[in-house]
């Protein structure tokens, strides 16, 4: 069974924890290079990339702006071909839904197509609750179903693992499997497949998420790749779909633009191998009960805030993962939530809040702004542009009360530099540090807690200068006449 | 041309040196610089770090300190970029619409060295001499920020006796992040760590950037583990001649 991201340490007690990770480390750094290097190459024959980012990123801000609009739309429209649609506020809300619609079937058990909303709704443990076993058949979330792990990317949710290490969790957990059974990949998917065939056969009950929804069609949209995912959405007589409200393109042919960014934004494929559409409930075909449940759970209050509401255009394709130094390190767990990397950094606050607690609160510090993220964003998310946005925020919102050392250095550093006077004070004071350690270049680890000491732990610093630039220029330039334009320096200072 | 520089609150109070050459450099190709002694620091690690309100009073004071110039020079693409970039956000959220009249005036007129050398100046040969063997890290807000582009390098290949070797993984950033480097100390420094064995790798005496920030985490870790890799800002190597080569040369033997 697998966990639920609850109660997980903030960033930078995670990050520190996989940095000892030397397999980790090592499956990271080649699964990212690998899959980074391949992308490089399909969006380089596109010559109109950029313009196809433009309108992916023009098209989902419009849903943004006219939501309300399209989700009725797409609720007339899937009604009217025979489906269901149920609204749910919140994770709670859509559990509750969907274990009521499984429990009306009188099943026990359902087979999944994987979904990043599902774990975000922690549904899997929900149904549990209910005497309900999901099974998870996307071949990467099942080998982490199988292991009791946490998923770690988006798209490839056991990067962090080896092929070593999953015909490990095989033979310990998968029933059935050959004693014999090798690390080789065609080996461990052809195991993964005589596992999963049985229970194709026998579900009758469905559960999936959409990568679309479209409002003037009412159609639901699943790309994948391995064929799994449409046994789930084709072979059951009832499908249930959790779908976040931002999901939604306005129109079918919008689908275009969005068929050339994804794919070739997370699997480095011109084409994904399957993409499974379907419009309401049909008689002769497919599951004859379809229900999609449409989920909010925080996306209204992302629509709320001007500068973050851009991360709703997010289609999950994970290339900022694959690009983000900091991940490629630390792996998708440190981020201690359902979306990691950069674009989990700027997404878990947004829905969630800055002040949810101690992931949020360091989430959107867990960045270099180094800005690759947004270079690879299909849809043009200023992931560095929204960090810094959300910093401005926990500063602003959770800092409440005494402030404690960080807060007091900030304020005192800001206080210092507003003032040439006062700037140049302080520069005479660390000259004065310069003389007392005269016969050293650089200062070694400090046992002092606090920033110092994090800086100091791995690295040196510069002994300060005796003198400042600022000291040097006055006494090497005293002919000159002091600064011009006096009269324009009070224009711009605070009254 | 009234030019001012910006010498930056880090160089001005931990590397002078950068900040002196940026001086000779600009002298040395005829151009009369000024520092007004009104400014600070551009408000930088505050921004980023989410202190906006003590960013807003210190971008303030930098519009007034440089009201008037035709150009600003600074010796860091990241400071160039945060009056490039985040200035015009800040005066916005300020709702001060003086404050933003003083933003559109100063921020385009600010240059990093290298693009007020190669656009303004339109020099590529500053007439340098530096007889090593170096590799040039491209800082992400040099590279991805304000778009420095092949500038830099144009003008390190120009310097006579110069090696310029390439650094493997180049586009990727060296761990350093401002107030990241302190808040998640662990994974700076094993980006870090990552950049300074490229930089092993090519076997050049010294690593040159742009940003002195960069260079001070990096310096900080080849120091720590006696790497014997020089850092030195690109306005340094810039700087050098063969007079003020020799003269260093005899200072050390006296």
């Amino acid at each position: 069974m697998s966990r639920a991201f609850i109660g997980m340490p903030a960033f930078p007690v995670g990050a520190k924890e996989a940095l000892n990770d030397p397999q980790l480390r090592s499956n990271l750094r080649h699964a990212t290079t690998t899959i980074r290097d391949k992308r490089s190459r399909v969006i380089a024959e596109l010559p109109d990339w950029e313009d196809l980012r433009l309108s992916g990123a023009a098209i989902k801000d419009d849903v943004g702006r006219h939501l309300d609009r399209y989700l009725e739309q797409f609720e007339a429209e899937f009604t009217a071909a025979g489906g269901h649609v149920h609204w749910a506020r919140d994770a709670a809300e859509a559990n509750r839904i969907v274990v009521d619609l499984v429990r009306a079937t009188g099943e026990t058990e359902v087979v999944k197509v994987k979904s990043m909303v599902t774990v975000e709704c922690a549904l899997n443990e929900a149904l549990a609750e209910a005497g309900i076993t999901a099974l998870e058949t996307d071949l990467a979330e099942l080998i982490v179903q199988l292991a009791g792990d946490l998923p770690s990317h988006i798209l490839v949710p056991a990067i962090h693992l080896s092929r070593g290490e999953i015909r490990e969790i095989f033979l310990e957990n998968m029933s059935g499997v050959r004693d014999d059974l090798t690390d080789d990949p065609a080996d461990l998917a052809g195991s993964a497949r005589t596992y999963l065939r049985k229970r194709f056969m026998s579900a009758k009950v469905g559960i999936s998420g959409a990568n679309f929804m479209i409002a003037d069609t009412g159609t639901l949209v699943v790309l994948e790749s391995e064929g799994n995912g449409r046994m789930c959405l084709t072979l059951p007589e009832t499908l249930i779909s959790v779908v976040g409200i931002e999901k939604m393109l306005p129109t079918w042919s919008d689908l275009e633009v969005f068929m050339q960014l994804l794919p070739r934004s997370s699997t480095a494929e011109r084409m994904n191998p399957y993409t499974t559409m379907w419009t309401g409930a049909h008689a002769d075909d497919g599951p004859k009960n379809v229900h999609v449940v449409l989920l909010d759970n925080g996306r209204t209050r992302a629509l709320a805030d001007p500068v973050g509401r851009q991360a709703l255009r997010c289609i999950r394709c994970s290339a900022c993962l694959n690009v983000c130094p900091v991940y490629e390190r630390v792996g998708g767990k440190a981020y201690g939530s359902v979306y990691p990397g950069p674009i989990g950094a700027i997404l878990n606050p947004l829905l969630h809040g800055v002040d949810n607690g101690p992931v949020e609160r360091s989430l959107p510090f867990a960045s270099t702004l180094c800005g690759r993220c947004f270079e690879v964003c299909p849809v043009r998310i200023d992931i560095p542009e929204v960090l810094i946005h959300l910093r401005g925020r926990v500063v602003e919102e959770t800092h409440h009360g005494v402030p404690g050392p960080e807060e007091l250095g900030m304020r005192a550093a800001g206080f210092v530099l507003a003032k040439p006077g006062l700037l140049g004070a302080a520069q005479r004071a660390l000259g004065l540090v310069a003389r007392a350690l005269r016969h050293r270049s650089t200062i070694g680890a400090l046992p002092i807690q606090g920033w110092a000491a994090n800086w100091t732990g791995a690295r040196d610093i510069p002994v300060p200068p005796r003198q400042s630039f600022r000291r040097w220029w006055r006494r090497s330039h005293k002919t000159q006449p002091p600064t011009p334009h006096t009269a324009q320096q009070t224009r711009s200072e605070t009254p | 041309m009234k030019v001012a520089l910006f010498v930056t609150c880090l160089n001005d109070t931990l590397f002078p040196d950068t900040g002196r050459a940026t001086v000779s450099l600009l002298e040395r190709l005829g151009v009369t610089v000024e520092f007004p002694v009104g400014q600070t620091c551009c408000g930088q690690m505050h921004i980023n770090s989410g202190y906006r309100k003590e960013a807003t009073t210190m971008m303030r004071g930098f519009l007034g300190a440089f009201a008037g110039y035709d150009a600003i020079v600074a010796p860091s693409s990241s400071c160039v970029g945060t009056v490039r970039h985040q200035f015009p956000t800040l005066a916005d959220e300020a709702g001060d619409p003086g404050l933003t009249r003083d933003v559109e005036e100063v921020s385009p007129r600010i240059y990093d060295l290298s693009e007020f050398l190669i656009d303004r100046l339109g020099v590529e040969d500053v007439g340098a001499y530096f007889p090593h063997t170096v590799t040039y890290h491209s800082t992400c807000h040099s590279r991805r920020g304000i778009v420095l582009g092949d500038r830099p390098y144009r003008l390190l290949r120009a310097v006579r006796g110069l090696t310029l070797i390439d650094l493997p993984n180049s586009e990727e950033c060296c761990g350093f992040g401002g107030t990241f480097s302190v808040k998640n100390p662990d994974v700076s420094v094993a980006m870090g760590s990552d950049k300074v064995r490229h930089v092993r790798e090519t076997g050049a005496e010294v690593l040159v950037a742009a940003d002195r920030s960069c260079l001070m985490h990096l310096g900080g870790l080849m120091s720590r583990s006696r790497g014997g890799v020089r850092t030195m800002h690109l306005a340094e190597v810039l700087a050098q001649t063969e007079e003020s080569q020799a003269g260093h040369r005899h200072g050390r033997a006296s």
